[in-house]
């Protein structure tokens, strides 16, 4: 086990499976030449050379269109967006084209390709460039969307997510990047889609969620912890699949569930949890479930409102003292 | 249908004219049976268009029916010119080009029907044509979507040293995507093996080409130093003359290149949409139908070379028929999906988790 | 000054109220803070209390009817004062507006610091800002001027909250684990929000067998006595002797000796379980004993009749921070002394943070309130109406008394109980200080 970044995490998974397949091939927007406009690509071009380490023009639509055909023709591509608020230009791409080749063509053309980059929210960054992207992609059916939290579930996931034959959305986060964590050193360690990971192990509370929010909720259970209340944190790690049976095992364990998440509550990833938990695991709720979401506004620039707009651990405990009645 | 035999009677009656056709033929370097091939081709095209708006017409077939009567030449005398290992990628109206390129015709029917004999087993329909074994790479719904994939096609091909082509089919109104735009930008910068082919009809829908572009198609590829040419696109023989050697030019590493495809279609947009009306006016339809119809300019070319006589014609085009009437039985007896086919195919590949959200996969 | 009756937000998630009883009429005499009327909200009988200071000119909802949060339902003014405007307004208003609420809905932090995984947030632990969200936002704020002692009537079901349509509040969990131990979640008493039945209460009723056929079960929870003209005779002139709740006192002495043997065995009994009883919970124990004997000191005094309760909800004062709250032990009389135990110090503990629901508070047939600890050994305590009595406790002291003709010092505390004559008369409240003394003397009584 080696302590590395999330960005080295990133960073090792691609150079491993670029090693292992040469199918495999990044192109982004200054991927190359820079290294990547987070530095995740560091080195890879001169390990790889430029037909596998990719400069785009700033064409979201079109290098990503470029990506679904060649992985129509058999390559295996690893899209890089700078971040996905920019892949709104690309998403019908994503949708209409890699999301739904598999199905129209009943099975002749599977889509082994990965869209990468971070989503969320930064600092101060405002409204076009501060958004959690998931929903919009876990909607579609034929799309899969992963959001690792941490540098461990970085690598084995985006491992997982190239080798996989659908089309994975993979979203990272800004400032996740520079977070530090153990990672296994073995270049087979790959995590598989659709298990989610029990951050904190507690019998009062679930605080479910996905993504960088795992943070919040970790800091969230810490101070409930002080108060005497002991939290389940339920990493999901991947939105779709969605490991129901790991949701289902923490609702009937405490009763009691506020789901955190990142993105816009209308309809938002929270939305379809509660739904299903409702559904599935109706008799073993004791409270009404919570979410706790971005405000359901554009975010604001001025740093006092994006704070207040953004999930926080405050907000967390609130939720929580809700649905523990106190 | 009316093509074959008004015609009858003009290109009976003169014989003299006979060297013209032959020296078209040899001008393009094509040889009788080829040219004959091509008349067939584009007969069944247009049978099977026919039998396609029949079963429309009877229900048979629902949504949206994008027929290619009219533009026959273009499949035929492209995809005709390519090597089997070469790609197609296409938009919507593209029933006669999965033909040409090697699927079925009663496959493409029975696709049509919403039947389970069809390459996409009833799920694709008119518009999502596949055919992964003949490298048919699909028809594409959006307006200009399948541009970028097929740059990917043809960023594959050079990725792994290939000397296939792809030739990627758009509609005139595809050039004013962005997609387009990108596509074009991109196969020029890492020279890709990409012929970008614009059936140009001239009408975007129901809306002139001329009314919503500021310059010609042809001139679209000139910013991305793309080489552009324009082609006849009612001339089969022209047109399979150009890209066969276009393909070459591309097959020995030109990078690629831009065609303006000039053509008609002779049906509305879709079957639900009319032939003339506000947009074009039924005597433009008429003309170009009476002096530009592909299959009439072939089998008078071939006439006049003495290559083809009337008798002959008519058993290529009761063939043609045959076929698509087959076709139609084929479809009509292919089964429909089973309900459960509903849900198969939206992954290729299972994880753990679950991947459905309708109910279906609901626990206790 | 023209002060307009507000139909007011009486408990944090009412919308509109309906109005059970007027307790003034038309040209009353009015003083800021008499109580109006009684309000029917989603959870309890909520008191509407006067906020100026006038007569009372004009109401404008009737008994029964029901009106929105904030709407005009009565105007209080001087005798002369032209009042048209408010009448017009409330005639065009009716069912009136509902502001002010809603806003407050949001919970607002002030300046809470952002800590999204700050570049390397994940292990730093200070960003979030100290206080705990829960006191923080309008909620809080929004209760207290309503909030008081008790008061107003029990709501209308035996035990468990119902919601509008008559079905029983209870989680999901709640009703599942209540199925599946045979318990009939109507008589399990709920204590989430708005007295939702959720997963400990019932599975306390699996421990402590609260699901026996209780009280509510054996009959109704209380009886309405009509009033002889003696008694009206009585409270009339009473209450213009003393008003408007003529009071009298009654103390008596007991000795605690066999209380303070049977503690010291039940905390040994406890020890494992880590609980303990208080000397004040044998009180309310036998407070509530005594009482369901005596059901004459167990009522309320209503407009029109007395309500005789056939069960005890006990009424358990508790100093708080800012004043003194008197959350309900309800069906104490069924309750076993740890159980009473447990229940105070829980109610107590959430009455000092303030998380006390409405209907926790409210609908008391019997009060205690206990100043001994603070060395108190004699006071009178104020009743809490409508119930009719509240007993004053002092601490239990050694004291010289002659036993058999020679002094001893024994363990004695004073009791003081307050009645309200329109309901108790002096042999009455007697006789039940008599129950109560023996009770408490010999404990074993409690159980006859």
């Amino acid at each position: 086990m080696a302590v590395i970044t999330y960005r080295e995490a990133l960073n090792q998974a691609l150079r491993e499976e670029m090693e292992r397949d040469p199918d495999v091939f990044l192109m982004g927007e200054e991927v190359a030449e820079y290294d990547g406009a987070y530095k995740v690509s560091k080195g890879l071009l001169e390990e790889f050379g430029d037909q596998r380490v990719v400069d785009s023009p700033i064409s979201e639509l079109g290098f990503t269109g470029l990506g679904v055909g060649a992985a129509m023709a058999g390559l295996r591509p690893v899209i890089e967006f700078m971040t996905f608020n920019f892949a709104f230009l690309a998403i019908d791409q994503v949708i209409n084209s890699a999301a739904k080749m598999y199905y129209m063509s009943a099975g002749q053309f599977p889509m082994p390709i990965v869209f990468r980059g971070p989503t969320g929210a930064a600092l101060q960054l405002s409204a076009q460039h501060s958004q959690a992207c998931e929903t919009y992609y876990s909607h579609a059916p034929g799309c899969k969307v992963v959001t690792p939290g941490t540098p461990a579930d970085a690598k084995g996931l985006l491992k997982a997510s190239i080798r996989d034959d659908d089309p994975v959305a993979f979203m990272e986060g800004e400032l996740l990047y520079n977070i530090k964590g153990e990672v296994p050193d073995d270049d087979d360690f790959v995590i598989p889609l659709g298990v989610a990971d029990l951050k904190r192990k507690g019998s009062d509370i679930s605080i479910i969620t996905h993504g960088k929010m795992i943070h919040v909720a970790l800091q969230a259970a810490t101070k409930l912890e002080k108060e005497g209340i002991e939290a389940d944190v339920l990493d999901l790690r991947t939105i779709r699949p969605l490991d129901v049976d790991a949701i289902l095992d923490t609702v009937a364990k405490t009763n009691r569930v506020v789901y955190v998440e990142e993105g816009w509550p209308y309809a938002g990833t929270g939305a379809q949890i509660v739904s299903m938990i409702q559904d599935e695991a109706f008799d073993h709720l004791d409270a009404p479930v919570v979410r706790v979401t971005q405000a359901d506004v554009p975010m604001p620039y001025a740093k006092n409102l994006e704070a207040l707009a953004k999930p926080s651990v405050d907000r967390v405990l609130d939720a929580c003292n809700r649905v523990l009645y106190r | 249908m009316a093509e074959t035999k008004t015609r009858k009677k003009k290109s009976a009656a003169p014989k003299g004219e006979k060297s013209g056709g032959a020296d078209t033929l040899k001008k393009h370097g094509i040889d009788e049976e080829l040219a004959r091939d091509l008349l067939r081709d584009m007969l069944l095209y247009r049978r099977f268009e026919e039998k396609a708006e029949e079963g429309y017409a009877i229900g048979k077939i629902g949504g949206f029916c994008h027929l290619h009567i009219g533009q026959e030449a273009g499949a035929a005398g492209c995809i005709k010119a390519l090597r089997k290992d070469d790609y197609v990628i296409t938009a919507y109206r593209e029933h006669t080009q999965a033909i040409a390129k090697g699927i079925e015709p009663n496959a493409v029917m029975a696709e049509l029907y919403g039947r389970t004999g069809g390459p996409s087993r009833g799920k694709g329909g008119s518009m999502h044509m596949y055919g992964a074994e003949v490298r048919f790479m699909g028809g594409h719904g959006i307006v200009g979507g399948q541009v970028p994939l097929g740059a990917g096609i043809a960023w594959k091909i050079k990725y792994k040293k290939e000397d296939s082509v792809v030739v990627c089919f758009m509609g005139d109104a595809a050039v004013n995507q962005g997609g387009f735009h990108e596509a074009l930008n991109m196969a020029a910068i890492w020279s890709l093996p990409a012929i970008f082919v614009v059936e140009n009809n001239e009408y975007g829908m129901g809306t002139a080409f001329s009314r919503v572009s500021a310059t010609e198609v042809a001139e679209r590829s000139i910013s991305y130093g793309i080489p552009a040419s324009s082609v006849n696109g009612q001339d089969v023989l022209e047109t399979y003359a150009h890209f066969r050697d276009l393909a070459e030019e591309v097959r020995e590493g030109g990078g690629p290149r831009f065609v303006d495809l000039q053509t008609y279609r002779f049906r509305g947009h879709s079957m639900s949409d009319p032939v003339s009306g506000t947009y074009r006016p039924t005597e433009e339809v008429d003309e170009r139908k009476e002096k530009h119809d592909p299959i009439t300019l072939l089998r008078d070319t071939l006439f006049d070379a003495g290559l083809l006589d009337q008798e002959e014609l008519e058993k290529m085009d009761q063939e043609a028929r045959r076929i698509a009437g087959e076709a139609a039985d084929y479809a009509d007896g292919s089964p429909v999906p089973d309900p459960e086919e509903l849900y198969q195919h939206v992954w290729a590949q299972e994880n753990h988790g679950r991947l459905f959200f309708d109910g279906r996969e609901r626990g206790n | 000054m023209v002060t307009k009756v507000h139909m007011e937000a009486l408990s944090p998630t009412m919308e509109e109220g309906q109005l059970v009883r007027w307790l003034k009429s038309e040209d009353d005499e009015i003083s800021n803070g008499d109580v109006l009327a009684e309000i029917e909200t989603d959870k309890a009988t909520m008191e509407l209390v006067a906020r100026g200071d006038g007569v009372l000119r004009k109401i404008f909802l009737g008994e029964g009817g029901t009106a929105a949060v904030g709407a005009v339902i009565a105007v209080i003014a001087g005798a002369d004062e032209d009042i048209s405007d408010v009448e017009g307004a409330a005639a065009a208003s009716e069912a009136g507006a509902e502001e002010e609420e809603e806003e407050e809905e949001e919970e607002e932090k002030d300046g809470a610091e952002d800590e999204a995984a700050g570049d390397d947030a994940p292990d730093d632990d200070e960003s979030a800002s100290e206080d705990a969200p829960k006191a923080k936002g309008g909620k809080a704020e929004k209760e207290q001027p309503k909030k008081r002692e008790s008061g107003g009537e029990p709501a209308p079901s035996s035990q468990a909250a119902r919601t509008s349509s008559g079905r029983v509040k209870a989680s999901p969990v709640a009703r599942r684990l209540a199925d599946e131990a045979g318990i009939d979640i109507e008589r399990v008493q709920g204590s989430g929000p708005g007295g939702r039945v959720i997963k400990r209460d019932v599975e306390e009723a699996k421990e402590k067998g609260v699901a026996e056929p209780g009280v509510a079960a054996t009959g109704p929870e209380y009886e309405d006595v009509p009033i002889s003209q003696m008694r009206k005779a009585i409270a009339k002139r009473l209450v213009t002797s003393i008003g408007p709740v003529p009071t009298f006192y009654l103390t008596i002495d007991v000795d605690m000796g066999r209380v303070l043997e049977a503690r010291r065995s039940i905390n040994a009994m406890l020890e494992e379980e880590g609980a303990k009883v208080s000397i004040n919970d044998f009180v309310l124990k036998a407070t509530a004993a005594a009482l369901k004997r005596h059901p004459e000191c167990n009522a309320q005094w209503h407009d029109g009749f007395i309500r005789r309760y056939n069960t005890v909800h006990l009424g358990v004062a508790v100093a708080i921070e800012d004043g003194l709250i008197t959350p309900i032990v309800r069906n104490a009389e069924t309750k076993g002394i740890a159980n009473v135990s447990q229940e105070v110090r829980e109610l107590a503990g959430r009455a000092r943070d303030k998380k006390l629901q409405p209907d926790e508070y409210t609908g008391a047939t019997f009060s205690v309130s206990n100043l001994g600890m603070f060395g108190i050994h004699e006071f009178t305590a104020i009743i809490n109406p409508p119930e009719a009595g509240i007993l004053a406790v002092g601490g239990v002291e050694e004291t010289p008394v002659v036993a058999d003709g020679e002094v001893v010092v024994r363990p004695r505390m004073r009791v003081t109980m307050s009645c309200d004559h329109r309901v108790i008369d002096g042999a009455q409240g007697s006789r039940y200080l008599q129950t109560l003394k023996r009770m408490l003397e010999e404990p074993a009584a409690i159980l006859v």
